[in-house]
C-alpha cells in the first residue's frame, strides 16, 4: 500500500484477442492523467469490461501491448500486486463475511495491524454513511448498501487507481442518481485516478472529467463531456450520445438551404451535404421573419422541458427541445433559429 | 384450501409407499430387541442380541468407522481441489470428466472390485490391508464429493469473488482457502455426509475385496444374515441403523442433497 | 500471470487424475485384457450371448431392471409430484421417511425384503391370519423385484420432486382454463415437463438395478442375475477370465444406457443419483 493517489495510467498498443478468437479490443493506446476520472462509454459488448480488465491485470494484453502505472511497467504484474481497487456491477462482496470484515479484507491481506485496521474500517463506514451496517451480513443489505460497501472495500486499501465496472447499473433510477453524485464527489475529494465503465451516456456526462467512447473494441473519440456532446467526431458518437438531428441541405454563398428556409452558416464551399444539430440548439422564434419555418407534428411534455417533432423544416421531421413554459399545439406553425456554431458537419 | 378426492387418494398411496419402506425397518428393530422373534414381543424384550453382536462383530463397526473417516479425508483432499479446477476451467476436458462422474453408477461395483483385485491382488501386503478397501471406497465416493462441490461452485459466481479478492491483494492460495472454500462450505459438508454415509454402507466392492482381517460392517451383516439367527442379524442391522440414520437425517437437514441433485439435473 | 495460475490448477487436479488413472483406468484396462485371455480367449466376450446359461442370466437381469424402472417411475412419480405440490401437516416428516432408506446397502435391503416377505415375514403372517395360507415370496424373482424398487424409490422421488418444483403452475392453470380435464393436464402438461427428470432418474434406476449385488446375495434367490453369476464364476469356480469378461459386458451395457439417456435428456442429468 503506498497511499499515493493520482497515479497516471498509460496503455500502449494494448489489444485483446480471446482464445476463442473473439477480438474484444483493437490496438489501443490511452493516457489517463493522475487524479482524473475517465469514463469508458459504449454499447453492450463493445469491449469496455475487457479494457478495464486489461488495466486491472485480470487479462493480459496481446503480445506487444504494455500497461504502465506512472513510469512502472506493470504488464506482467498480476492483479494482486498492482494495488488497484475494483468495484463490480454485481458488487462481488464476500458472502462469508460481514460488512466490516469485507471492508477489512484488503487491509488484512496487506498485513495492516488489527487496531489500525479497525480504525480504517470505521473511517470508511463513516465516509460511506453506513456505520449502522457494520455487523450486518451481506445478504441482509439492499442493492444500494451493497454498492456502498463495495466502494468502501475498494477504497480502504488506498489503491493507486479505482476501476468501476457499471457500478450503478443494477440499481433503480433514483438511487442511481444519488449514488452517482456521491461517487463523483468522492472521486474528486480523494484525488484518485479512476476508470469508470458505463453504457449510460447521462452517467458518463455527469461523472467523467473525460469520456472515451468505444465502439467495436476501439476508442473512437476521447474528450471532455462537452466536446463529446457538441463536437462528436463521427456519426457513431453523435448518435450514441443523446439525440442528434441529421438533415440534408445545400450550402450556397455561406448559407445553408433547407426545405423550410435558409440560415446563415458562414462556411466556405458549396454543394449538398448532411448537417447535424442537437435538439436544444434549435431556438423557437415567432414564425413571422423566422429563418426556418415548420409545423408541429407531435408534442411531448417531459416535465423540465418540452420536446417537439417539427415537419417542413427539413427533408424529415426534426426534434426540437425547449424549456419555455408556453403550450404548443399539434399543427401549429412555428419558426426556428439555429446559431451557426451549433451546426455540425461530419467527415464520415 | 379445499381438498379434492384426488388429494386423499394420492395421500393414501403415499402413505402406503411410506409404510412399504418403513415397516420392515421397524420390524427388524423390534426383532433385534426381542427374546424370540418367532414367538413375538410377548417373549420379552432384551439387549442380549446386541451384546452378542458386540462380541462377534465389534471390530467391523470400528473398522467401518475409520475407513469412512479415511475415505472422507482422502476425498476432501483430492476431490475438493479437483472440483474447484473443474469449475474454474470448464472447457477443459469437460466431456471426459462428466463421463468419469457417472462411472460409479455405470460400472457395477463388482466389476471395479474385480479389476482392482486382478491388477493389485499380487501385492500381498496391500491386498490384505485396509488400505485396499480404502482405495475401493475412495473410487466409489470421490465422484459424489466432486459433484456436490461442483454444484455449489456453479451456483454462484465465485470467479468474480476471486477477482475482487485478487484486486485487494490476495494471492492464489489465500483466495482458495479464504474465499472459495468458505463459500463452498455447504457443498463440501453435503459431499462429506454423502461420502461417509456411502462408505459406511458400501457392500458390493467391499464384499469382493475384503479379507477376514478387513471385514467391514455391511460385510459382517451379510455374514450374520447367512449364518446367524434372525435376532442377531436384526440386532446387527439395528447397530447399523444407529450409525447411519443420524447421517441421513443430517443430510436431509442440510437440504443440500436435494438442491445438489437439482443443480446436477 | 495466467501461467502461474495454470500451474497451480494443474497441481490441484493432479491427485484426482493420478488416483483415477492408477486405480480406475488401469485396472479397467487390465480387466478387459484378462477377460480375453482365459481358455475361451476372445470368445469369453460372446459367451454371454452364445452360452444359454449366461444369456438367460443377462436376459432376466435386463427384464428385471426394466420392470423395476417402470414400476419405480410410476410409484415415485405419483408420490413425488404429490409431495411437491401439496402442502399439509406432516409433509416434511413424510419426505424424510420416504428418503430415509436412501443409503441402505443392498444387503440390508435384502434383509428388509425378508422381514416383509420371508418365512417369518409380515406378509406371510397376514395371509396366514386371513386364512389364505403363508405367502412367502422373498426368495423368488418377486422378492428381488420388491428389493430393487425398495432401494430405487427414495432416490427417484428426490429427482422427481426437484423437477416438479420447477413446474410452472401457470401452465397448468392455462390448460385448465382451456377446459382440459385432470387426465389431459397430466398427459399434456405435467409429463412433458417431467420428462428429463424421468429419463434421468429412470436411467440411474436401471443402471443401479443392473449392477445390484447385495440384495440378490442376501436373498440367495434361485433366479440367477448377472452380478451373482459373475460372483459365482469368480469366487466359487475361480473362472477369473470369464468373470472379467462378463463384468466388462455388464459395465458396457449399463454405461451405454446411461450415456444414451444422457443424450436423450440433453444434459448431465443422468449423473444425478
Ligand atoms: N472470456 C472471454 N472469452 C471470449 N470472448 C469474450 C470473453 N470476455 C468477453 N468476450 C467477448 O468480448 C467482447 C467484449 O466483451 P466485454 O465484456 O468487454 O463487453 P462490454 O463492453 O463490457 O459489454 P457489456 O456492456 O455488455 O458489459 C464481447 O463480444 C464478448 O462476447
Ligand atoms: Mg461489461
Amino acid at each position: 500500500m503506498n497511499g499515493k493517489a493520482g497515479t497516471a495510467i498509460r496503455l500502449a498498443d494494448c489489444a485483446k484477442t480471446f482464445p476463442n478468437g473473439t477480438r474484444a479490443l483493437e490496438r489501443t493506446s490511452l493516457e489517463m492523467r493522475g487524479g482524473e476520472t475517465v469514463v469508458f462509454l459504449g454499447p453492450s459488448g463493445c469491449g469496455k469490461t475487457t479494457l478495464l480488465r486489461v488495466i486491472a491485470g485480470l487479462e493480459s494484453p496481446d503480445p506487444g501491448g504494455r500497461v504502465y502505472f506512472d513510469d512502472e511497467d506493470v504488464t506482467n504484474l498480476p492483479i494482486e500486486r498492482r494495488n488497484v481497487g475494483m468495484v463490480f456491477q454485481s458488487y462481488a462482496l464476500f458472502p462469508n463475511m460481514n460488512v466490516a470484515d469485507n471492508i477489512a479484507y484488503g487491509l488484512k491481506v496487506h498485513g495492516v495491524a488489527p487496531d489500525k485496521r479497525a480504525r480504517r474500517v470505521d473511517e470508511m463506514l463513516e465516509m460511506m454513511q453506513i456505520g449502522e451496517l457494520r455487523e450486518r451480513r451481506i445478504t441482509e443489505l439492499s442493492g444500494g448498501q451493497r454498492q456502498r460497501v463495495a466502494l468502501a472495500r475498494a477504497i480502504a486499501v488506498q489503491p493507486r487507481v479505482l476501476l468501476l465496472d457499471e457500478p450503478l447499473t443494477a440499481l433503480d433510477a433514483l438511487l442511481r442518481e444519488r449514488l452517482r453524485i456521491e461517487i463523483d464527489v468522492l472521486l474528486h475529494s480523494l484525488g484518485i485516478t479512476a476508470a469508470y465503465v458505463t453504457h449510460d451516456q447521462g452517467e458518463a456526462m455527469a461523472i467523467g472529467d473525460r469520456v472515451a467512447v468505444i465502439n467495436k473494441g476501439a476508442i473512437v473519440q476521447t474528450g471532455t463531456p462537452r466536446e463529446i456532446y457538441y463536437k462528436p467526431a463521427s456519426s457513431f458518437v453523435a448518435d450514441f450520445i443523446g439525440t442528434m438531428n441529421r438533415v440534408d441541405g445545400t450550402l450556397r454563398d455561406g448559407s445553408l438551404e433547407l426545405p423550410g428556409g435558409r440560415i446563415f452558416w458562414g462556411q466556405e464551399g458549396s454543394g449538398a451535404m448532411q448537417v447535424l444539430f442537437r435538439p436544444n440548439d434549435a431556438r423557437i422564434v415567432p414564425e413571422a421573419g423566422a429563418p426556418l419555418r415548420g409545423v408541429v407534428e407531435q408534442v411531448f411534455f417531459l416535465g423540465d422541458r418540452t420536446r417537439l417533432h417539427v415537419t417542413g423544416v427539413a427533408d424529415r421531421a426534426v426534434v426540437v427541445e425547449t424549456t419555455e413554459h408556453g403550450e404548443f399545439q399539434v399543427g401549429q406553425a412555428i419558426g426556428l433559429r439555429i446559431e451557426p456554431g451549433a451546426l455540425l458537419r461530419l467527415r464520415d | 384450501m379445499r381438498r379434492t378426492p384426488y388429494f386423499y387418494l394420492q395421500l393414501a398411496f403415499t402413505l402406503l409407499v411410506c409404510s412399504f419402506l418403513l415397516v420392515p425397518v421397524f420390524m427388524s428393530i423390534i426383532a433385534g430387541l426381542t427374546e424370540n422373534f418367532f414367538v413375538g414381543v410377548k417373549s420379552g424384550l432384551t439387549l442380549r442380541w446386541i451384546g452378542v453382536v458386540w462380541e462377534l462383530y465389534a471390530p467391523t463397526i470400528f473398522r467401518s468407522m475409520y475407513i469412512a473417516l479415511a475415505t472422507l479425508a482422502v476425498t476432501l483432499v483430492i476431490g475438493v481441489p479437483a472440483a474447484y479446477v473443474l469449475a474454474k476451467r470448464p472447457g477443459m476436458m469437460t466431456r471426459l470428466v462428466e463421463e468419469f462422474l457417472v462411472l460409479p453408477v455405470a460400472i457395477p461395483g463388482l466389476a471395479i472390485a474385480l479389476a482392482l483385485i486382478i491388477t493389485y491382488g499380487g501385492f500381498r501386503d496391500f491386498r490384505t490391508s485396509w488400505g485396499f478397501i480404502l482405495v475401493g471406497h475412495v473410487l466409489y465416493t470421490l465422484p459424489f464429493m466432486v459433484r456436490s462441490v461442483l454444484a455449489v461452485l456453479s451456483s454462484f459466481n465465485f470467479q468474480v469473488l476471486e477477482e475482487s479478492a485478487a484486486s485487494l491483494g490476495a494471492g492464489f492460495w489465500r483466495r482458495f482457502f479464504g474465499i472459495v472454500l468458505p463459500n463452498a462450505r455447504s457443498g463440501i459438508v453435503a459431499g462429506a455426509l454423502t461420502v461417509v454415509t456411502l462408505s459406511i454402507g458400501e457392500f458390493n466392492l467391499t464384499w469382493m475385496m475384503h479379507t477376514p482381517e478387513t471385514m467391514t460392517l455391511p460385510v459382517g451383516l451379510a455374514d450374520s444374515y447367512a449364518s446367524m439367527r434372525l435376532e442377531i442379524g436384526s440386532a446387527y442391522t439395528l447397530v447399523f441403523f444407529v450409525m447411519i440414520i443420524p447421517l441421513l437425517v443430517a443430510l436431509q437437514r442440510y437440504g443440500v442433497q436435494r438442491t445438489g441433485t437439482r443443480k446436477a439435473a | 500471470m495466467r501461467g502461474r495460475e495454470n500451474r497451480n490448477l494443474l497441481l490441484m487436479v493432479a491427485p484426482a487424475i493420478i488416483v483415477g488413472a492408477a486405480f480406475f483406468l488401469l485396472p479397467l484396462a487390465r480387466l478387459a485384457v484378462v477377460g480375453a485371455t482365459g481358455k475361451l480367449g476372445l470368445a469369453a466376450y460372446t459367451a454371454v450371448v452364445t452360452n444359454p446359461q449366461y444369456f438367460e442370466a443377462l436376459a432376466s437381469t435386463i427384464v428385471l431392471s426394466v420392470t423395476v424402472t417402470v414400476a419405480t417411475l410410476v410409484i415415485a412419480g405419483i408420490t413425488g409430484v404429490f409431495l411437491e405440490r401439496n402442502h399439509f401437516f406432516g409433509r416434511e416428516a413424510l419426505i424424510s421417511m420416504l428418503t430415509l432408506p436412501l443409503a441402505f446397502p443392498g444387503v440390508v435391503v435384502g434383509f428388509m425384503v425378508i422381514m416383509l416377505a420371508g418365512r417369518t415375514g409380515l406378509i406371510g403372517e397376514l395371509t396366514t391370519y386371513f386364512g389364505a395360507g403363508r405367502l412367502v415370496f422373498a426368495y423368488s424373482i418377486a422378492g428381488l423385484f420388491t428389493g430393487y424398487i425398495y432401494f430405487s424409490i427414495p432416490r427417484v422421488i428426490l429427482t422427481i420432486m426437484a423437477a416438479a418444483e420447477k413446474l410452472d403452475p401457470a401452465l397448468e392453470e392455462a390448460a385448465k382454463s382451456l377446459g382440459a380435464n385432470p387426465w389431459r393436464v397430466i398427459v399434456d402438461v405435467i409429463l412433458p415437463a417431467l420428462k428429463p427428470a424421468l429419463i434421468a432418474s429412470g436411467a440411474v434406476c436401471f443402471a443401479t438395478s443392473m449392477g445390484a449385488f447385495g440384495t440378490a446375495f442376501t436373498l440367495a434367490t434361485d433366479i440367477k442375475v448377472l452380478p451373482i453369476v459373475i460372483y459365482t464364476e469368480f469366487t466359487l469356480l475361480a473362472n477369473i477370465a470369464l468373470a472379467a469378461a462378463l463384468s466388462m459386458v455388464l459395465g458396457v451395457i449399463t454405461w451405454a444406457t446411461l450415456a444414451a439417456c444422457r443424450v436423450a435428456a440433453g444434459s448431465t442429468a443422468a449423473a444425478a443419483g
